[in-house]
This record gives structure tokens, C-alpha cells and sequence, in this order.
């Protein structure tokens, strides 16, 4: 007769996942590339922002993008055509979230040799990618005007694991009652180490500031 | 789905352990889940049924959760309360100078096998 038993297992199912992401992180250490996760919502501009970022710093430094969609490859395409640098489009497969492991398989695709900084633009949403770690150095999130100041208070978890916080759309926050010193003070209720950068993608307002930034951090980096 | 992406890790994770103790069917997995883990209990059980049935060796499993209530401590007066109800706010000397104790799990407890 078969016996009935209990394995206890008490585990946690993001172990395996951080531990990986803390191998990769020590290997790019090693290899001198900076990875940024960037996440944010769907819509928040991430793509323009990046294409925007890219041109101000593509002759100081070598940049490559790893676009992460569950289907289609028209933010990979976009970003080639508008700024010139090698990027490569990663389908999840309905999965909503990239992990350690998806990670380590899309940076196989790219020339790291090449790369001072690899960008992952993560799936849009505001929930499962702050849960899994990617491997990177460092997180950061677009959150954009249209979606209102009081986002860190709804969406907790992500504003904790942001190191840099992006507010994008600027340009039209009269018209959305968007309170940027309230935005910044719920931000900094989840993480008070958080930088918050505001930049219009459209107009470039900013977009120095935020290149600025990411310059400092790979030299940083690579010292 | 969130929710379906975690029954994943899940499968994967109990997979490996039925593999390596020559299980050969797995009635029940029994999780921890907490109170702010940000994971739904019935979306969960929901996810479960339909991936695990997809798998010969978790066909029919119950996937049971047993919560973990969420508490905060505050380094200001050193006094535990609960998350839920107060968020980042002491509410005994009103400092924001406090962090979660538990409640944030996702954990595998563990499972009944037969072998």
C-alpha cells in the first residue's frame, strides 16, 4: 500500500530566484557591465524616455537594450531605429515578470564585451517585477503624470525596491491635478534613499539630469 | 495573472523535492502566505487547480494556505502592531520609524506525499 507522509520544505519561493540574481549580479560585476532594470506601468513612456537617454549618452558610453514583452517586438525596433544601438527584443510567454534566469538567457544574446551599460526594460507592470529580482545593479521605475501622485501609496513594493524614481509626462500636470511635492513625499514614505528624477520625454525637459545620473552611476560602476 | 506566474515557481520548487524523495504522488502542498505578500488566496488556489492538474504527478493536489499575519515593529518605542490596520505609522508614538517583522511570505511549509 503506499504511505502517506510529510516532507517539510519551509522555503521560501523566491530563494532560488535571489540567489541567482546575486550570481549574475557579481558576474557583471566582474565583466564591468552596469545592468539597469527599468520597470514602470504600461504607457509610462518608458520607450521614449530610453530613446531620449540613449542619444545624450550613446558617444560617451557603449549602451545595449533588452526590451521584455510578452508578445511583439515594436519597442526593440523602435529603439534600434531611433537611436542606432543594439537591442534585442525578450518574450516572457504570458509571463508577467522577468526573472534571474530570463535575464542571464536574454545578456547571452548581447556582446558583453561591447557594453558598458545594458538596459532591461521589464515587462509594464507594477506589481511581479518588483517581487523578482533581476540580477541588476540598480532598479528604477517611470511613473507617469497621468497616473496620479498617490501610485507609491497603491503600488507599496515597487517605490520600496526603486532606487531611482522617474516622473514622466511633466508637461501635463495641470491638467491631471498631479501633486509632484505630495508624489515625492509618498515616494520617500516607501523609500526614503529613493532619487527622483522629473523629465518630459516629449520635450527632453529633464532627460540631462537623468542621463547625468546614469553616466555618474556606470563610472561609478566600472572604478 | 501575478498570481499564476507564483504557482509556477511553486511546481517547480515542489517538482524538485517530490524528484528527490521518489514521491510519487503529491496530495497536498501547504503554503505560508502573508498578509502583504500581495498574493490573493483565491486567485492562488484558482492558478493552482489549473496548472497543477497539467502536471501527472500533482494531478488533483490541494493546495492549502495558512496565512501569516502581518506585523510591524517600531525602533522608536520598540513596540510590535499590526500592519494592516496602521500601515508605516506607529500607532502607539506615531513614528514612521518602523519595519515589517513578518507578513511578507511566500513560502512553500510543506507537502503530503505518497511514496
Amino acid at each position: 500500500m503506499d504511505q502517506v507522509k510529510v516532507i517539510e520544505i519551509k522555503k521560501s519561493i523566491f530563494e532560488d530566484n535571489d540567489r541567482d540574481a546575486d550570481r549574475l549580479r557579481s558576474e557583471l560585476k566582474q565583466s564591468g557591465v552596469y545592468l539597469l532594470n527599468l520597470m514602470s506601468a504600461p504607457g509610462s513612456g518608458k520607450t521614449t524616455t530610453l530613446i531620449q537617454t540613449i542619444n545624450l549618452l550613446k558617444d560617451k558610453i557603449r549602451i545595449a537594450v533588452m526590451e521584455a514583452d510578452i508578445d511583439s517586438d515594436v519597442d526593440a525596433v523602435k529603439i534600434k531605429s531611433a537611436t542606432g544601438i543594439p537591442s534585442i527584443q525578450l518574450h516572457t510567454g504570458g509571463m508577467c515578470h522577468l526573472d534571474a534566469e530570463m535575464t542571464r538567457q536574454g545578456l547571452s544574446g548581447i556582446d558583453l564585451k561591447q557594453a558598458d551599460l545594458v538596459i532591461l526594460e521589464n515587462v509594464g507592470n507594477l506589481v511581479c517585477p518588483a517581487e523578482f529580482d533581476t540580477g541588476a545593479v540598480r532598479n528604477a521605475m517611470i511613473l507617469s503624470v497621468p497616473e496620479g501622485h498617490d501610485k507609491p501609496l497603491k503600488y507599496p513594493l515597487m517605490f520600496s525596491v526603486c532606487d531611482v524614481v522617474i516622473i514622466n509626462k511633466i508637461d501635463v500636470m495641470p491638467y491631471f491635478d498631479f501633486d509632484l511635492e505630495k508624489c515625492k513625499e509618498y515616494i520617500h514614505m516607501r523609500n526614503p534613499k529613493a532619487t527622483i528624477i522629473p523629465v518630459c520625454a516629449k520635450t527632453g525637459e529633464g532627460i540631462d539630469t537623468l542621463a547625468n545620473w546614469l553616466l555618474q552611476e556606470v563610472r561609478d560602476f566600472q572604478r | 495573472m501575478h498570481e499564476l506566474g507564483i504557482v509556477f515557481y511553486i511546481i517547480r520548487d515542489v517538482k524538485k523535492v517530490a524528484e528527490e524523495n521518489a514521491v510519487k504522488r503529491v496530495a497536498t502542498v501547504v503554503m505560508n502566505i502573508g498578509e502583504v505578500s500581495t498574493i490573493v488566496p483565491e486567485y492562488l488556489t484558482d492558478c493552482w487547480r489549473w496548472a497543477a492538474d497539467k502536471e501527472e504527478i500533482l494531478k488533483g493536489s490541494e493546495l492549502k494556505i495558512e496565512p501569516i499575519t502581518a506585523l510591524t515593529h517600531c525602533d522608536n518605542c520598540s513596540k510590535d502592531y499590526p500592519t494592516l490596520a496602521y500601515g508605516k505609522t506607529c500607532p502607539h508614538c506615531g513614528s514612521p520609524n518602523t519595519w515589517l517583522l513578518q507578513g511578507n511570505e511566500v513560502e512553500i511549509k510543506q507537502i503530503e506525499v505518497k511514496t
